[in-house]
Formats: C-alpha cells, sequence, structure tokens
C-alpha cells in the first residue's frame, strides 16, 4: 500500500530571492531519488506539501511546469513555523516533498480557447506554471491568445521579473503588468489595481476561459468585471486556499460544503462555487 | 457459519484462552465508567453495561498516533529524511463493543479507504481487528441506532455478534473473520433451536424498546447552500461552548491534526484527534478565518453529519446513534433535535 503521507526526499537546489521585501523566496528543489521525480508527474495548477522535518508541512502551489524537466519549483511567502524555517534553509539542505495534489487548470476545455490569467500578489505561482506551460513549443498550438493581467503592489513585489521582461518581448502572449502605485520614474507598465487594468484590456470573452488566482480582495472586484465583459460563471476559473494537514481529503479542515478544497480543489469554477457554502 | 452457546463464565475462560492469538480488548469499569482495555488477569471483563464512555474508536484509530521518524542529527547519512515507523499490527480482537460503536467503523470507513486515497494505518489496523459485538437487552433513553441504519442487534460492521441470554451467551459468527474467530475460540455447545429462538426474540423486543424516531429521511433532498443559510442556526449554537467533547466521544468523528515532535536530535511526525469545534482547525496562515465564529463551527459539525457526509458518500448519516454527545454536552445539545430541525427545513420558496 503507497503510503500517501510519506514525503518524497529533496535536495534544496537553488534559491532565488523574488520580492524586495524578501519575503518571497523561490525554491528549487531535486529529488534524491531519481525515479521519484517520475512519480512526481504533476499538471500546472495543482500543489504539493513542503515538508520539513521537525517543523511540519505547509501546502504550496506548484510554481514550475512540468515542461521543465529535473526540478521542481515553489514560491513560498514567509508566513508561519514551515515557511520561516524554510526561509532560512540553504541550498543543499535536505527536506520532502509531498504530492502533486488537488486538481488542476481545466486544460482540456482551455485547448482551442483564448486564455485570460488574471493574478495578484505572490498567487501568481501556478499562474507562471500554467504560462510556461502554454508557451512550451509542442502546447502553444492548442492554445489561441493568450492574455495575462498580473499585478503587485510596487514594482518590487514583482514575481520572476526576468521572465515577465521577456514574456513582455513575446508577440504571442499579452502581458499587461500593473502595478497598485509606484515612485519609479521608469515604470514603464501599468498603474492601476488588477480589476480597473482587466476592464481596460480585457474587452472580449468571446470563446475564452479566465483564471483568476490573488488575494480576496482582488478576486471580489475582479468577478464583476468579467461578468460584465461576458465571461459566464462556467468560464471563470478560481484557485482557492485553505488550511490544510493531509492534503488527501480525509483530516476534515478544508471542506466547503461537501467539497475538500485539498482534493476536490483547490481549482473551482465561479459555477461551482455559486452552488457552494459561501464558507472560505 | 457457527452458532454456540456459553455460560458467561465459559466465554471469559474462553476469551482468556485466546491469549496467544489475539490481543482481546473487553469493556472493564473504571472508576465511574466502562472502558475498552487489553485483557489480562487482572482485569475483570465486565459485560453486563450500557456502553463504554469513550468509544472504541482510538483502537483502530488511535488518539494520538505516530507516522514517521526521523534524525535531525546532521552526522547521519538520513538526517532529515522522514521515515516509516515500525508498527505493530498482530491480530486484535473488541469484544462486547455495541453494534453502534460497529457500525460507527463502517460510517467512517470511506474516508480512510476510498478509491483515491488509502490511509495505510487505518486500513491496516481496521484489517487486524475482529469485532466480537455485544447486543443491547435494553438500550438507553439517549439511544437512536434504530433511526440511523442501525439497531440493538444490528450486524452491520460486525464479525461476532453476541446475545445476553442471562446465564448463557448465545455467539454467532457473521463474517470469515468471526468464523475463524470462533474456530480458536474453545469451549461452549452447539447452539439449539430454542437458544436461537431465544435471540431472535430478544433482539425484535430490545428494538422495540427504542421509542426515539429521529427523522432522516429528507436530508438528502435538500439543498446545501439553503440548509447552510437556515434560520436555526444561532439558536442552535447559542449554548455551545465549543468544548469539543462531542467530536471527542463521537465514534463517527475522524477529523485530525499532523505535528511534528521533537525531543534531541530525534523526531516524530504524529497525528492526532482534532475538532471542528476549535477555530485553529481552520485558521490561515494569513489570519483569515472561514469559521472563526462559534455558529460556523457548530454548523460545520451538524452540516458534516448530516448533509455534507450524506450527500458526498450515499451511505446514510455520520451518526451511528450511540447517543454519548446527547448524554455528555455540557449544556444539553441534543443532535436528535437539531437533525430533525435539519430534516424538516423548509426553504422560503418551498
Amino acid at each position: 500500500m503507497k503510503n500517501p503521507y510519506l514525503p518524497y526526499p529533496v535536495r534544496i537546489d537553488k534559491i532565488i530571492t523574488e520580492t524586495e521585501d524578501r519575503n518571497l523566496k523561490t525554491f528549487r528543489f531535486v529529488f534524491l531519488n531519481p525515479e521519484d521525480e517520475e512519480k512526481f508527474s504533476y499538471i500546472p495548477g495543482q500543489f504539493a506539501e513542503l515538508s520539513i522535518a521537525g517543523k511540519g508541512e505547509s501546502p504550496i502551489g506548484i510554481a514550475s511546469s512540468p515542461t521543465e524537466k529535473g526540478h521542481v519549483t515553489f514560491t513560498v511567502n514567509k508566513v508561519g513555523l514551515v515557511t520561516t524555517r524554510l526561509h532560512n534553509m540553504k541550498e543543499g539542505d535536505v527536506m520532502g516533498i509531498r504530492g502533486p495534489l488537488g486538481n488542476w487548470y481545466p486544460w482540456k476545455e482551455m485547448e482551442g480557447k483564448n486564455v485570460v490569467i488574471i493574478g495578484g500578489g505572490f498567487a501568481f505561482t501556478t499562474l507562471r506554471s500554467s504560462i510556461i506551460y502554454m508557451l512550451h513549443p509542442e502546447n502553444r498550438s492548442r492554445f489561441k491568445d493568450i492574455s495575462v493581467v498580473y499585478g503587485a503592489r510596487n514594482p518590487g513585489m514583482l514575481l520572476y521579473k526576468d521572465e515577465l521582461a521577456e514574456w513582455e518581448q513575446r508577440d504571442d502572449i499579452h502581458m499587461h503588468i500593473t502595478v497598485d502605485g509606484t515612485d519609479d520614474p521608469d515604470w514603464k507598465y501599468n498603474i492601476g489595481f488588477v480589476p480597473t487594468i482587466t476592464e481596460q484590456k480585457i474587452t472580449s470573452a468571446d470563446n475564452a476561459i479566465a483564471i483568476v488566482c490573488g488575494p480576496p480582495i482582488m478576486i471580489k472586484f475582479t468577478q464583476p468585471v468579467l461578468e460584465k465583459v461576458g465571461f459566464p460563471p462556467e468560464r471563470i476559473i478560481l484557485s482557492l486556499e485553505m488550511r490544510m494537514k493531509c492534503g488527501i481529503g480525509m483530516c476534515g479542515r478544508c471542506n466547503i460544503g461537501d467539497k475538500y478544497v485539498c482534493k476536490d480543489g483547490p481549482v473551482f469554477s465561479l459555477a461551482q462555487l455559486k452552488n457552494m457554502p459561501p464558507e472560505y | 457459519m457457527t452458532k454456540k452457546i456459553y455460560t458467561k463464565e465459559e466465554w471469559t475462560e474462553a476469551l482468556k484462552g485466546l491469549a496467544n492469538t489475539y490481543k482481546i480488548f473487553v469493556p472493564v469499569m473504571e472508576g465511574d465508567f466502562h472502558t475498552f482495555k487489553a485483557l489480562d488477569e487482572k482485569k475483570i471483563p465486565d459485560l453486563d453495561f450500557k456502553n463504554t464512555q469513550l468509544s472504541p474508536k482510538s483502537l483502530v484509530y488511535p488518539q494520538s498516533e505516530r507516522m514517521f521518524e526521523y534524525t535531525l542529527d546532521e552526522n547521519a547519512p538520513d538526517a532529515n529524511i522522514i521515515k516509516e515507523s515500525e508498527k505493530d499490527y498482530s491480530p486484535q480482537a473488541i469484544v462486547g463493543i455495541r453494534p453502534c460503536d460497529a457500525h460507527a467503523f463502517q460510517i467512517v470507513k470511506p474516508n480512510f479507504d476510498n478509491p483515491e486515497y488509502q490511509d495505510p494505518w487505518w486500513i491496516k489496523r481496521y484489517e487486524s481487528t475482529t469485532f466480537v459485538g455485544l447486543g443491547c437487552n435494553d438500550p438507553g433513553p439517549t439511544c437512536f441506532c434504530t433511526s440511523v441504519g442501525g439497531g440493538p442487534f444490528s450486524e452491520k460492521g460486525l464479525d461476532v455478534l453476541l446475545y445476553d441470554l442471562g446465564d448463557t451467551f448465545l455467539v454467532k459468527a457473521l463474517t470469515d473473520k468471526g468464523e475463524t474467530f470462533l474456530k480458536k475460540t474453545q469451549g461452549g455447545k452447539e447452539a439449539d433451536e430454542k437458544a436461537l429462538k431465544a435471540g431472535e426474540e430478544l433482539a425484535a423486543g430490545a428494538a422495540d424498546k427504542i421509542e426515539v424516531k429521529v427523522q432522516t429521511d429528507r436530508l438528502k433532498d435538500k439543498v446545501q447552500t439553503e440548509l447552510f443559510d437556515a434560520p436555526f442556526w444561532d439558536d442552535v449554537a447559542f449554548a455551545c461552548i465549543n468544548c469539543g467533547i462531542c467530536t471527542y466521544l463521537c465514534p463517527t468523528c475522524w477529523c485530525f491534526d499532523i505535528q511534528d515532535e521533537v525531543l534531541g536530535k530525534q523526531g516524530d511526525r504524529i497525528r492526532n484527534w482534532d475538532s471542528c469545534m476549535f477555530p485553529l482547525f481552520t485558521l490561515h496562515g494569513s489570519g483569515h478565518n472561514p469559521r472563526s465564529k462559534k455558529v460556523q463551527r457548530v454548523r460545520q459539525r451538524f452540516m458534516h453529519k448530516f448533509k455534507y457526509y450524506v450527500d458526498k458518500y450515499n451511505n446514510g448519516v455520520q451518526c451511528s446513534g450511540c447517543g454519548r454527545c446527547v448524554r455528555n454536552c455540557p449544556v444539553n445539545i441534543d443532535i436528535r433535535e437539531i437533525c430533525e430541525l435539519m430534516n424538516g427545513f423548509l426553504h422560503e420558496n418551498q
């Protein structure tokens, strides 16, 4: 019997400090047993439990794409016991990863459609995974236009700055990067909250699916904007967060109604959420 | 299937004779209450009891259980690598378990054993356990097993069922596991027609003694979101002090927490029973808490038992009618009344 609670041992291969407040770091992991990499076969939108002996586990979205071989990455905000310990670890340190867990973005449904990605703050991680996945030469033709609205409080709080700059240069993805505000005279992108920029830049819902990830306040105000443009609730896809322990629908805490965010989610359509108790 | 008759003295002796084959757990009077204890020379099994204060849930699903172990010693080659712990899954038998508590394991099973994931510890201990039930001749005033798919002589989840016929036990094997158990049990004699008939009459009479009937038939048809917004939740939760006793005593409550504990360089990952009554159960790292209010937590407990479980598993309600929460709630919240409220709820549009 496979033990679903047992993490794969991994080594921290690389640590990148993402934001100027140093509160967000990206950790690249390599599996200690190479055969585990194949067992950890994931799809963009899924998450995993980062497992540190002596501290515990923390559920984090997978930031790398399955098209990136040889490692798996997570971008982690320093918040509690586990993530604070993780932020103090060094390259070469050994820990665990348990997963992949949960469902994923509706890739089958998204084929042949325009994809609108809307992200705010540090919730951009599984969206990065999705963008890398879609831009991969083997996958790009499966999707039509790709538009991205991504916002952070200020330029220093944006994740993956090098990749954002690279995507800005490409003509097969429309980037709309924004910040809430900045005193940087050289800032060349948008200024404004994500819902406002979405309203300006996303003008059609024709044959399109929107994936929205961000803080609750951003989701709350982006939702009506998308509905106004014509996105039906079935084509607004959200990824939720919850306090989790087991990650496999057994420990009982992450439910919304009879659904567990860890197992039945974290990805839900707005149509699904409208039929669930508003307890999240 | 084997059917035998034992005098009560013979039965106790026969259990002692099984010591080399099974670890036997029996109800024992300790202090003011009955509790399941491993049978040894000093323990006197007392099968003349209503029910144990705590359900035997912990014999399959311990209140605290080591999941993994590890060393933090950086000089060790396996430092920081989480490893499975050695466990003892030798056969055990719970003798005298009441039918409601055996049924409870059946209710809990799909949570720990489903097509997507299997909890290895729960499953292995469940499979190594033989459930030797004792029918209830005299159900108590808080018993309502007959309303939730069970009964005082229900065979659900049992491998063997005992009928207390006064000076003797009629002992019936119900499954292969039970048959094996009885094969290894010495003594007794073949049950005659008279004893079997006495058993049947006893069972029929016992069910009639349970006068409380809780309706659950309309729960399935309710709309989750409407029941969630029902006006009675504030009243239901008003007296609750979130002590959590209901969840700890409940044989069908399964929620747990996972914690790491370290002593020196050695560490364990442990799981402990947890409770939806506590705000920490759902507190996010950000400080946000989807169930920060008492009424939300109380609603969660009852919605889980009588709606979410019903919708998810199509296996009845998540309650075996043992009545422990009714007897022990410090503010007299009665789960039967809340089930009735939910079952009878009509949305304003209906």
